[in-house]
């Protein structure tokens, strides 16, 4: 047991978890006010139903030892996960209960990362039995893959703190999602605008403070490694931002706010799988190249039918693809001391990122669309049209996000 | 002249914009309002305490046209605002005495 470790995994994991409300406020503002809520407790809810799910059976599924494949139910109800160390799932030198709550939060994140391409018309209920169940059959099983000492991992593929696991697999659901609950009855036609810019910025710089225990806290350890990826995140989203901020003003005239939290989530996802094995000014170059394909990923999914309403496929798909391979390219083994990417003489290590990647697109795309498929025979994915009209938060929560007019209310008697 | 103030379903704006635009009347104001008819409101509920909120979400659009289009304008907006539900809202017509646009103090007619 390490006491340094332990209290910089304590804050880390603090960290992560910040990121879930930072989140909401990213979402919430992006929509419209009559869904604010809703669009909002689609973030806060995961914390509830995945943080129990991954309790009571995840964290089993995805690092107790098992096979290749898939862990097993030797840790379910967190049997043995107590306060020693890690010992067989992990060496580590933190108790091993709180290395499950550090994975814990990544689990709680990915599945509301999801919500962003169906916000404005899916049914609660719906979402609600989708993301506890997502993180079980398709989160789990990925986690297992590339930390818990499965395939991908005996493959060489290097994910530091989730490029894979958690934004390519997000992004994959979300477009699946996306596709399989079907756009707003008002997309395309009407003006669909963020009602609340402000809240996206604040969910932006929130999301970057948590990243840094998303990251540095990847390294499982106060070590200089954890160090190096903090520096790294600091950077690359730093180049994004610079980097869109020009692509904005090459297109529009004008740098925009939006624009601006956008990049900045971007090149947090883009960094994410390199962190702790690329060099800081690789960082730099990382950040800056991965505004690019994001960007037009948005200006082209925009003309489409997709409704990724919140973009989830150009921020966290295409970024965390973009990041992934990229990780085979900069990875420089005097610094992380495990590989080499192509720029330091492994090219060969693109090839096995990308494998890595595809797998998780495919995986995470085919089981999402069964589980939907599944999950609309016993409940509607949609919540009907006049309730969309209305607005998610009156008809889902019962609840107004904006409500000025105190003496337009009267108390209920009795209740 | 006549003013004709709609109050309709938040979510109906552009469609009666569009069949206002189709009619060549470019000119609005639109606001945000609470209100109530016949609609009942909703339950809402904060901390355990139930609230009727009587008042419910709407917006008012205001247009100002010559008598001669003004049945036509008041025929697209209950058509394009309509869903057939209680909670539609309402359109009024209020005669305009005079209309003057005020970056060149011209009266109009």
């Amino acid at each position: 047991m390490n006491q340094a470790d332990t209290a910089w995994m304590l804050i880390a994991t603090a960290l992560v978890l910040l990121m879930t409300p930072a989140l909401a406020f990213f979402y919430g503002g992006l929509v419209r006010s009559k869904n604010a809520l809703n669009t909002m407790m689609m973030s806060y809810i995961s914390l509830g139903f995945v943080g129990i799910a991954w309790a009571l059976l995840g964290y089993s599924l995805a690092l107790a030892p098992g096979s290749n494949w898939l862990g097993d139910t030797s840790m379910a109800l967190l049997n043995g996960v107590g306060l020693a160390e890690t010992g067989a799932v992990v060496p580590l030198t933190i108790p091993h209960a709180l290395y499950m709550a550090f994975q814990a939060t990544f689990c709680i994140i990915t599945a509301a990362l999801i919500s962003g391409a169906i916000v404005e018309r899916m049914r609660f209920s719906a979402y609600l039995v989708f993301i506890t169940l997502w993180s079980l059959v398709v989160y789990a099983p990925m986690a297992h893959w590339v930390w818990g000492g499965g395939w991908l991992a005996d493959m060489g593929a290097w994910d530091f703190a989730g490029g894979t696991v958690v934004h390519v697999n997000a992004g994959a659901a979300a477009f699946v999602a996306a596709l399989v609950v079907g756009k707003r009855t008002d997309y395309g036609g009407t003006s669909i605008l963020p009602h609340n810019v402000p809240t996206v910025l604040l969910g932006a710089g929130l999301l970057w403070f948590g990243w840094f225990g998303f990251n540095a806290g990847s390294a499982l350890a106060a070590s200089p490694i954890a160090g190096l990826a903090f520096v790294t995140t600091m950077l690359a989203p730093a180049a994004t931002l610079v980097v869109w901020t020009f692509l904005d003003i090459l297109r529009s005239g004008k740098p925009t706010a939006v624009g601006a939290a956008t990049a900045i989530v971007v090149g947090l996802v883009a960094i994410t799988p390199a962190a702790g094995f690329i060099s800081p000014m690789s960082a730099i170059a990382l950040g800056a190249i991965a505004a690019v394909p994001s960007y037009l990923t948005l200006i082209i999914r925009a003309k489409t039918s997709l409704d990724d309403s919140l973009d989830v496929v150009a921020a966290h798909g295409v970024g965390g693809t973009v990041g992934a391979l990229l990780t085979g390219v900069f990875a420089d083994m005097s610094l992380n001391g495990l590989f080499n990417g192509a720029l330091y003489g492994n090219p060969n290590q693109v090839l096995i990122q990308g494998a890595a990647v595809l797998t998780a697109i495919v995986y995470s795309g085919g089981m999402s669309f069964i589980l939907l498929k599944v999950i609309g025979l016993v409940i509607p994915l949609r919540a009907s049209v006049s309730d969309e009209g209305t607005g998610l938060d009156i008809t889902q929560h019962g609840e107004e996000a904006y409500l000025h007019t105190g003496g337009a209310s009267s108390q209920v008697h009795g209740a | 002249m006549k003013l004709i103030k709609s109050i309709v379903r938040p979510n109906k704006v552009d469609d009666v914009k569009d069949a206002l635009a189709r009619l060549n009347i470019s000119g609005m104001t639109v606001t945000e309002v609470r209100g109530h008819g016949k609609q009942k409101g909703h339950t809402a509920i904060y901390r355990g305490k139930e609230y009727n909120v009587s008042l419910l979400p709407k917006m008012e659009i205001e247009i100002v046209v010559p008598d001669s289009i003004a049945d036509e304008a008041i025929k697209a907006i209950v058509q394009a605002a309509r869903t057939g539900e209680i909670g539609d809202g309402r359109v009024f017509v209020l005669p305009v005495l005079e209309s003057y646009r005020i970056r060149t103090g011209e009266k109009e007619s």
